[in-house]
């Protein structure tokens, strides 16, 4: 005999319905305990962000991190500021927009982590002081640091816990920081400027002239803002459910584009240290087959927006020769500091250098509303100026 | 013990003592606590790896190597493979919460520091960019982009090397007008920087490494440090 359960099935609920709250214990020790409890012992000093200063977002386990406003001190990235530098303007003017102070020093040299991930020709002493000559120094200016670089961001948060979890590190530093006659300093956060643009992400919003509705965008989250150290990465449960890194697709959401997935997220962009510069056929086969392509064939996105050095070298300048094979690539590849000042005016070649990039940025700047011919125009007068001897450089004023 | 896991080794003739040596090296460094806790063998990492696709490589067998200490098949990685890692760490998704990245990292260090022949071979193309990091303080420096070191980025490398000049000075920030420098770098940062180099002994590293890069590196060195009366030989290594 057949017997009915009074069951009623009401089927799976739907994904947009469905919410995740987080109930368990984070399972990530926090940097904080260490580093307040050394500062405690009188052993370093935790430079902090002042009160009132800051924006506090989520990060992968729920944890709160500070995001400063201003009164930064740039940590500019050598990749951008030598091969891109229309990247690292866009970051400033941002900041010059919004009417935000920040410091643009020349007493910063790069975390010199080629010599880390590309040739291991350091040691961790040698790293750790370098990461804290720079944190010393930015402590002096009276500025908390603002990391440009994703590559920068991850190896000195591998250095923070190498620094934490280790007295004979600390002494060695402390050792070589003393005959600089520097102080051993820490930032109460490491935070990247990425961080900033999505802390930021209402006010770049309420400042937007173009519409970029009908923008279709991918975006390229860098492995080393996400994957070292991972639970320090921003996360938020209105993006990706809350499953993935927010920090890049926030500020592309924000400014009303047409923000598309496609599978491999999350792979690396095919940059590698090395590989990009002595073994460049492994870079440009992994960032057209794996990445451009993918894209191309899910999405087909106007740009790919990232937020890192090695990322938009690589996504951008393997295209030229995957084009020359005919493969199904040619996608603008820009950085989210670029895409927000691009969306509130920016000049495209005074500012956002987009001359300095490989594949054909046009079309994406006519779907975007902008006139590149005339901009460029504009540019090439400025640079006759230069080239006559009449103006030595291109002000901010000649920029703005 | 076993010869190591490759029918085609070409390592066998390395006395085992060598092999266990640079092992112990290995995980005699800080960092190794914390990349490796054991194996699932479930092949995670392989499939989030970048290099593992494109070559006969695999961070399973970093991780699984290193967990059974099979000394022989270490070395073998150390000389060859480790250098097609590309150090993305999206091997960090291990379930068992290895770091089959941060492995090679060690091991890399392990391998320049020793000196050994397959390091100095992989980093021979690559030494100028030491170069260029350690006297600078910065990497990627506008100079580089020259049609003959970068022929498959394009034209658009040709126009930047053609008005290298005038589109440098045509950057708003005022750090930013260098072209050997990804940025202007104080003198003052720069000293700073030799000593670091000099105190760490990170200088030594590169003399093991490449005595040419290391001649030249010396000699810049001194000067700026000799102009703030400091002398190369008589800055001691203090760790
Ligand atoms: S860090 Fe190395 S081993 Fe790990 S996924 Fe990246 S390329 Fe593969
Ligand atoms: S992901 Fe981790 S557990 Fe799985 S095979 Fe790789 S190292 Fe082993």
């Amino acid at each position: 005999m057949s017997s009915k359960l009074n069951v009623i099935n009401p089927g799976p609920t739907k994904a947009k319905d469905r919410f995740f709250d987080r109930k368990g214990e984070i399972p990530t020790e926090y940097f904080k305990d260490q580093l307040f409890d050394l500062e405690a012992k009188g052993e370093i000093i935790v430079h902090r962000i002042e009160e009132g200063n800051y924006v506090e977002v989520d990060t992968k386990y729920g944890r709160k991190k500070k995001i400063p406003i201003q009164n930064t001190w740039h940590h500019k990235s050598c990749g951008q500021c030598g091969h891109i530098p229309g990247y690292s303007t866009s970051i400033f003017w941002l900041h010059r927009q919004l009417g935000y102070n920040y410091y643009d020093p020349k007493d910063q040299t790069s975390c010199t982590a080629w010599n880390y991930y590309a040739s291991s020709a350091s040691n961790s002493a040698a790293q750790a002081a370098i990461a804290i000559r720079n944190f010393a120094q930015a402590y002096q200016d009276g500025y908390f640091p603002l990391i440009h670089c994703g590559t920068s961001y991850g190896h000195y948060k591998e250095t923070r816990n190498e620094i934490l979890h280790h007295q004979g590190l600390r002494d060695q530093v402390r050792r070589i920081l003393d005959k600089l006659g520097k102080p051993l300093v820490f930032p109460e956060e490491i935070v990247h400027y990425s961080e900033w643009v999505h802390a930021m992400r209402d006010e770049i919003k309420a400042r937007q002239k173009l519409d970029l509705s009908n923008v279709v965008v991918t975006v390229h989250p860098a492995c080393h803002y996400h994957k070292l150290v991972v639970e320090d990465a921003i996360y938020d449960r209105d993006l990706y459910d809350g499953q993935r890194t927010a920090t890049v697709s926030g500020i592309v959401k924000a400014l009303g584009a047409d923000l598309q997935d496609y599978s491999t997220w999350h792979d690396c962009c095919g940059f590698g240290f090395r590989h990009i510069l002595v073994s460049r056929d492994f870079s440009r086969s992994f960032a057209t087959l794996r990445k451009i392509e993918r894209m191309k064939e899910e999405a087909n996105p106007d740009v790919v927006i990232t937020h890192d050095t090695g990322c938009v070298t690589t996504l951008d300048k393997s295209q030229f020769a995957a084009k020359a094979h005919n493969r199904n690539v040619g996608i603008p590849v820009l950085s989210d500091s670029q895409f927000a000042a691009l969306a509130m005016g920016a000049h495209p070649y005074k500012v956002c250098q987009l001359h300095w990039h490989g594949v054909d940025n046009k079309p994406l700047m006519e779907k975007m509303g902008i006139d590149h011919e005339k901009a460029w125009a504009e540019f090439e007068e400025q640079v006759e100026r230069i080239k006559s001897g009449e103006i030595e450089f291109l002000s901010w004023e000649d920029a703005e | 013990m076993m010869g190591s896991i490759y029918a085609d080794a070409k390592y066998q003739d390395v006395p085992v003592e060598e092999k266990e040596r640079l092992f112990q090296e290995v995980k005699a460094d800080m960092r190794w606590h914390t990349t490796l806790y054991g194996c699932y063998e479930c092949g995670i990492c392989v499939a989030s790896c970048p290099s593992a696709r494109f070559y006969d490589f695999s961070p399973r067998v970093y991780a699984q190597v290193m967990a059974r200490e099979d000394v022989h098949t270490f070395y073998e990685l150390l000389n060859d493979s480790m250098w097609d890692c590309s150090q993305c760490f999206s091997c960090t998704r291990c379930p068992r919460q290895n770091n089959p990245g941060g492995i090679i990292t060690i091991m890399r260090e392990v391998a320049v520091k020793n000196g050994l022949q397959s390091a100095k071979t992989a980093l021979q193309a690559y030494s100028r960019i030491i170069y260029k990091v350690m006297s600078t303080g910065t990497q990627v420096a506008p100079d580089m982009l020259q049609p003959d070191f970068f022929p498959d980025w394009g034209p658009d490398v040709v126009k930047v090397s053609e008005n290298l000049d005038s589109w440098r000075r045509a950057i708003p920030p005022e750090t930013l007008h260098t072209t050997e420098l990804a940025w202007d770098v104080s003198e003052q940062t720069q000293l700073e920087l030799y000593l670091i180099w000099k105190l760490s002994g990170n200088l030594d590293i590169i003399e093991t490494l490449d005595e040419g890069i290391f001649m030249i590196l010396s000699e810049v060195m001194e000067e700026l440090l000799e102009e703030h009366g400091y002398d190369l030989d008589e800055v001691e290594v203090i760790i």
